[in-house]
């Protein structure tokens, strides 16, 4: 269901964080990563469009689902290479089916719906926390190549 | 408030997304292109995507949802100008754009435009020519 | 080494300052043997001997403190350079701790100043192992441009009609070069403005899962942007191997060689070519 993200990912860098409250934050979480990515990553054009859409999506998953919430966006490394960390916190009621989550076309707020596993297949490392109830974090990394 | 220009070329309608497209914009978008193809007769409308470097599914739903209701009123809708790592990302995505015709700029769009409606005239004319009793 | 000990070695350094640098600079002379010339040589000596005094002299003790960057900065311009110009890293570091000889020369027999020179011997094996790792960045860099340069020359894009390119693949492609060429395969079709792309990799002796896949998503997402792919010149091997990974190729357009794939491209475009005797040649 998940790809555990790797513990041996050390932070460098501040954690940068945008509350999501409203559509416009969600352009702000946009703004931000991409901003992370190009300042201290050497990510290519299309490793930054993957993750900066990874993070659009999980952004408005945060708002629609979750009720609003933040984003923390950090720069990690492994030592030899650069990712970027995005993290999506909310609590909001959780998410009780976690394989009907997962399932493309999974949706209780209209249209296609196809914010989680689209953004896990976009990213490098995925990880879901969740329970009914008790809102949801998300935290994904990207890593250069 | 701010609003997406939508303008006229012949019987065609173009409109050019240059920002960040939110809810209220989208919703905004939807409505004005409706009410444009109504009022002018437009039996075509070309969005030009080439400015954005991410579509999301909340892009690519609204994108979908012009089509469709362009269809609806007889109108064709045409995608052009998608950026290649846009592109690689959507399919990465998984994500669809049901109903939605895309070509690589405006030029193509217009051509792609120019040739299903010849097309249309054409079955027209044969389906005036065969007899009413088939 | 502390703060005393650096100020007291900057000392040294300016009162003995010719001595040393004539020494610094035969050792070094003779390990270039003779691929740069002396002035060039003096030059670069001089410069990071001004650099380390007036590191010493602001008392830095490690190769990281901030007081030191003037000088970090110097070696890393100096194996940069040596870097590009063919020497080895053993050639750039050995100019760094060669100094530590001709130092240790006019300290003489000072007891108290050869516990001073244990220390500076730390640093410069410190300001050595910085150069070291700049030489091997360096490098490294230079590798990557070249590979950048090399897959550019080795994906070329040609324009075979209004609207039709081609772009033939040569060697070996591997999950990385794949996707560059992926890449400049959508990118040549914007910047043409052609709808319609013919991959051939006659040339291509073998691909594996990932690289029939990557191709597959390149094909779905040209179609997305409004293009279509056709693959031409696939070759019996690659057609066994596609077949037996169970790959599905679906809907896309596979024709055995170029010449038929232009052939289905021309007709796609509804255009037709007429032999001068009236009858059709495509």
């Amino acid at each position: 269901m998940t790809t555990p993200v790797a513990n041996t990912s050390a932070s460098i860098g501040a954690v940068e964080v945008q509350e999501i409250a409203g559509d416009d934050d969600v352009v702000r979480v946009r703004q931000l990563v991409r901003a992370q990515a190009v300042a201290a990553t050497r990510l290519s054009l299309v490793d930054q469009t993957k993750l900066v859409t990874a993070a659009s999506e999980l952004a408005r998953n945060t708002l629609l689902h979750g009720g609003g919430g933040r984003a923390e966006v950090q720069i990690v490394t492994n030592g030899r290479r650069k990712g970027v960390r995005i993290v999506f916190t909310d609590s909001g009621p959780g998410i009780p089916d976690l394989d009907l989550a997962f399932t493309d076309g999974y949706t209780t707020k209209g249209g296609l719906g196809l914010g989680l596993s689209g953004a896990r297949r976009l990213m490098d490392e995925f990880d879901l926390q969740t329970a009914p109830g008790q809102g949801t974090t998300v935290t994904a990394v990207k890593w250069e190549r | 408030m701010d609003r997406i220009p939508v303008l006229t070329l012949a019987d065609v309608l173009l409109v050019s997304i240059q920002v960040d497209l939110e809810d209220q914009l989208a919703l905004r978008l939807q409505d004005d292109l409706a009410e444009r193809i109504v009022a002018t007769g437009a039996r075509g409308v070309i969005i030009d995507i080439t400015a954005l470097d991410i579509v999301d599914s909340f892009v690519g739903r609204t994108l979908a949802t012009i089509a469709s209701v362009s269809k609806v009123l007889d109108a064709e809708t045409i995608v052009v100008g998608m950026r290649p790592a846009v592109a690689i990302t959507l399919v990465e995505l998984g994500l669809q754009l049901p109903g939605v015709r895309t070509a690589l700029n405006i030029e193509l769009g217009l051509a792609m435009l120019a040739a299903s409606r010849f097309v249309e005239s054409r079955a027209g004319d044969v389906a005036d020519a065969a007899p009413a009793s088939s | 080494m502390d703060a005393k000990v650096a100020q007291r070695l900057a000392e040294v350094l300016t009162a003995r300052r010719e001595a040393i640098l004539q020494g610094w600079m035969s050792t070094v002379r003779e390990t270039l043997r003779g691929r740069l010339s002396d002035a060039e040589l003096r030059r670069q000596i001089d410069e990071i001997y001004v650099a380390l005094v007036a590191t010493l002299e602001s008392g830095a003790t490690t190769v990281s403190a901030s007081s030191a960057s003037d000088l970090t900065g110097v070696l890393a311009d100096l194996t940069r350079s040596r870097a590009q110009h063919g020497f080895s890293a053993t050639e750039t570091a050995i100019s760094v701790f060669a100094l530590k000889e001709p130092v240790r020369e006019v300290i003489g027999e000072d007891t108290a100043a050869l516990s001073d020179h244990a220390a500076f011997s730390g640093f410069i094996d410190q300001l050595g192992l910085y150069t070291f790792e700049t030489y091997v960045a360096a490098r490294d860099a230079l590798i990557n441009e070249q590979a950048e340069q090399l897959l550019e020359l080795s994906t070329p894009v040609v324009k075979l009609w209004e609207g039709i390119v081609a772009v033939p693949l040569v060697g070996t492609l591997d999950s990385a070069r794949s996707q560059v060429v992926m890449e400049r395969l959508l990118q040549a079709l914007v910047d043409s403005g052609s709808p319609f792309a013919i991959l051939d990799i006659t040339g291509v002796p073998a691909i594996d899962t990932q690289v029939a896949q990557h191709i597959m998503k390149t094909i779905v997402a040209a179609q997305l942007m409004g293009a279509q792919c056709v693959i031409s010149g696939i070759r019996p091997q690659i057609a066994q191997t596609i077949v037996s990974l169970g790959i599905e190729f679906g809907e896309i357009v596979t024709k055995a060689n170029l010449a038929d794939a232009l052939q289905y491209a021309l007709r796609q475009q509804d255009v037709e070519i007429v032999r001068r005797n009236g009858r059709s040649a495509v």
